[in-house]
């Protein structure tokens, strides 16, 4: 695979636009982040934080008594959620807080929805001696409590974002215009496969082990590879950490889902390939949820993870090649996965992760029981206790 | 990339030019607090002897500005505006205005209005060019083509973190005059001016002929002063948003015209 470009493009999405300001520090972030990739010393304290830090290798898990109850494909969990901070997003958090160290930055800055990308990166900062603030929606930041005080407690600071939406977009907005400011001493630790290019690629490559482990795993414990891969999407960092290193195998299907929120109305949701269209939002070209005048849309998710209005530019191209197809399962569909895995397997996964699981409850009983798939299990649900409570499963 | 005709800013510079004169350049969100007032905004800042007005297109996500114009976008959303609508009613202004107009714009408005369709209808109403915030020199060949082919100015920034071959660059793209944002940060009123303007503004000088503005946390008459000792003129944006926001309810354009009129003192510049 040679995308993207050598300026930032995955077929036409992608690139960069940024203020000014902000483009000499991305040129100065990608040279580092080439030369970083093909030094040794650099993979290998990565790969030692990995495993000895973060937990790698996750497990791939048969879950038995799911795929028994639904009669159809078996159905493996790739547990991302039993990672240091609880969802892949340490993964990425360790190769780009190495990444700032080298270059010599002393701060951090980060935004974060559902406040898994703000813990893994409050706890990169500790583990590196780095300052660390995280920029989050003061909507997120309420539905999100947990991981507010987890971040605190690891030393951040926490900013509420009160602009626009109270989400992540606007905590993205807030976190750039503290980089702008700051460039000189601060790396933006941008928490998904978004942003001006270097971002979606590298952000991509320290997600590509999830992939290569469960490709691993998986011919190890059956000599075959999957027939689908399920993940969702929200930035989309987990699906394409997942789906990379299996793009070339043609007998793989991939599925990626969005949050299809409380209805299919403009605002409701965060379904961007039925309901965008391509544009420029936080520094690519991409699909965008947006009005006639370009103005980007409000969203609604269960999940604040995933309630967002553009998606990776990667996914962008592998949406129009088809090579892999997006769905969208709503809100109800999520919450139900969730507490329907947590009583037969035993986990509680996270509402992101639940509405990958959503789409395999449907696929897998018109699958054949020597049908495989791999559900990426991107995060664990402690933080949503609060919203399973006041959507009355509690 | 010169075309053959001069543009409105162009002689406008030369004028300045040839007066031994600096200018100053006002920025103000089209549609704040909403498009009727801006007949009487524009012609204010005209009567006060602005040299160049930017307007500002309000977007949903405004990344590169801080506090005032985010509200001052707000309050033009609020209101209705949007690209479309300023152009339709942009021809309303351009009868009674004599300064150059730019439009201060985000990326994706333009786009989705369609580069094409965008150039011809600001050429068509009388607009001068545009400067877009998030569209690097990188992404703007065809950008610059279309409005180029239609006879627009295209100013595109460098800031203090500009690399010279990024300087290069953003002088290369520009017609019309090179914004040079004074400082790092986002815009926004500050008390103190940034040590780094003047060799920034030394760093262009070796690179281009254009006519130089300075912008980004200038507020009060005598950073104005300060910044035209350096440069060819001085970019006021968030202290006249301010001015706006806090004064036009209650005592109109008149407010806005004095607010300028003591930026405008500062320099030396009488009305014309």
């Amino acid at each position: 695979m040679t995308w993207p470009d050598a300026r930032g493009r995955f077929g036409d999405f992608g690139g960069r636009y940024a203020p000014e300001t902000l483009m000499a520090p991305i040129e100065e972030l990608e040279a580092a982040y080439c030369k970083a990739r093909k030094d040794p010393a650099f993979q290998g304290e990565l790969a030692r934080l990995l495993k000895d830090f973060a937990g790698r290798p996750t497990p791939l898990f048969l879950a038995e008594r799911l795929t028994a109850q639904l009669k159809g494909a078996q159905i493996y969990l790739k547990r991302e959620d039993l990672l240091h901070t609880g969802a892949h997003k340490i993964n990425n958090c360790l190769g780009q807080g190495l990444l700032a160290k080298r270059m010599g930055k002393t701060r951090l800055v980060a935004e974060t929805g559902a406040g898994q990308h703000g813990v893994a990166t409050a706890t990169v900062a500790a583990l590196l001696g780095l300052e660390c603030v995280v920029y989050m929606g003061e909507e997120d930041m309420a539905r999100q409590a947990p991981n507010v005080f987890r971040m605190r407690l690891l030393g951040a600071r926490v900013v509420s974002v009160a602009s626009g939406t109270k989400t992540l977009k606007d905590a993205i907005n807030e976190g750039m215009r503290d980089w702008v400011t700051n460039v000189h001493n601060t790396h933006y630790l941008m928490g998904s496969v978004l942003g001006p290019h270097p971002y979606p690629m590298m952000v991509r490559d320290f997600h590509r082990v999830i992939g290569q482990e469960a490709r691993r795993q998986i011919l190890r414990s059956t000599g075959k590879l999957p027939d689908l891969l399920c993940a969702c999407v929200g930035g989309g960092s987990n699906s394409i950490g997942l789906f990379y290193d299996f793009i070339p195998d043609a007998g793989v299907r991939m599925v990626g889902v969005e949050a299809g929120g409380r209805s299919p109305r403009l605002g409701d949701h965060a379904a961007r390939f039925s309901g965008g269209r391509p544009g420029v939002l936080h520094g690519s070209y991409t699909y965008v949820l947006q009005t006639d005048d370009g103005l980007i849309s409000n969203t609604h998710s269960v999940s604040a993870g995933l309630d967002y209005p553009a998606v990776g530019p990667e996914h962008a191209e592998l949406h129009r090649q088809g090579r892999v197809e997006y769905t969208h399962v709503s809100d109800q569909e999520a919450l139900e996965a969730a507490s329907l895995l947590a009583r037969v397997e035993g986990i509680i996964p996270a509402l992101e992760s639940a509405h990958a699981l959503a789409e395999a409850l449907k696929r897998a009983p018109s699958m054949p029981p020597e049908k495989m798939m791999v559900v990426n299990l991107s995060g664990r649900g402690d933080k949503d206790l609060g919203i399973f409570q006041s959507a009355g499963i509690l | 990339m010169a075309s053959t005709t001069i543009t409105r800013i162009e002689s406008r510079f030369r004028e300045l030019r040839e007066n031994g004169r600096k200018g100053l350049v006002v920025y103000l969100t089209a549609g704040d607090p909403d498009l009727g007032a801006m007949d009487g905004l524009l012609q204010a800042l005209d009567r006060a002897g602005v040299d160049v007005i930017e307007l500002g297109v309000p977007f949903s996500d405004p990344l590169a500005d801080g506090p005032v114009i985010q509200r001052a976008s707000e309050r033009a959303l609020r209101s209705g505006t949007t690209l479309r609508k300023i152009l339709e009613r942009f021809p309303v202004w351009r009868q009674t205005v004599h300064a150059p107009i730019i439009l201060f714009s985000y990326f994706n408005p333009i786009l989705q209005f369609g580069l094409e369709r965008f150039a011809a209808t600001a050429a068509q109403v009388g607009i001068d060019g545009a400067l877009v915030v998030d569209l690097t020199p990188e992404e703007a060949e065809g950008y610059v083509r279309t409005m180029r082919a239609h006879g627009l100015d295209t100013v595109f920034l460098a800031s203090p973190t500009s690399t010279d071959a990024r300087l290069e660059r953003a002088a290369q793209l520009s017609t019309g005059f090179l914004y040079l944002i004074s400082r790092t940060g986002v815009t926004g009123e500050r008390s103190e001016m940034a040590a780094g303007v003047r060799p920034l503004v030394e760093r262009a000088r070796r690179i281009t002929s254009l006519p130089i503005a300075v912008g980004f946390g200038i507020s009060t008459p005598a950073q104005v002063g300060e910044v035209q000792a350096a440069a060819d003129a001085a970019v006021v944006g968030s202290a006249v948003v301010h001015a706006i926001e806090e004064h036009y309810s209650t005592r109109g354009p008149a407010a806005i015209e004095q607010f300028v009129l003591g930026l405008k003192a500062a320099t030396g510049g009488k009305p014309e």
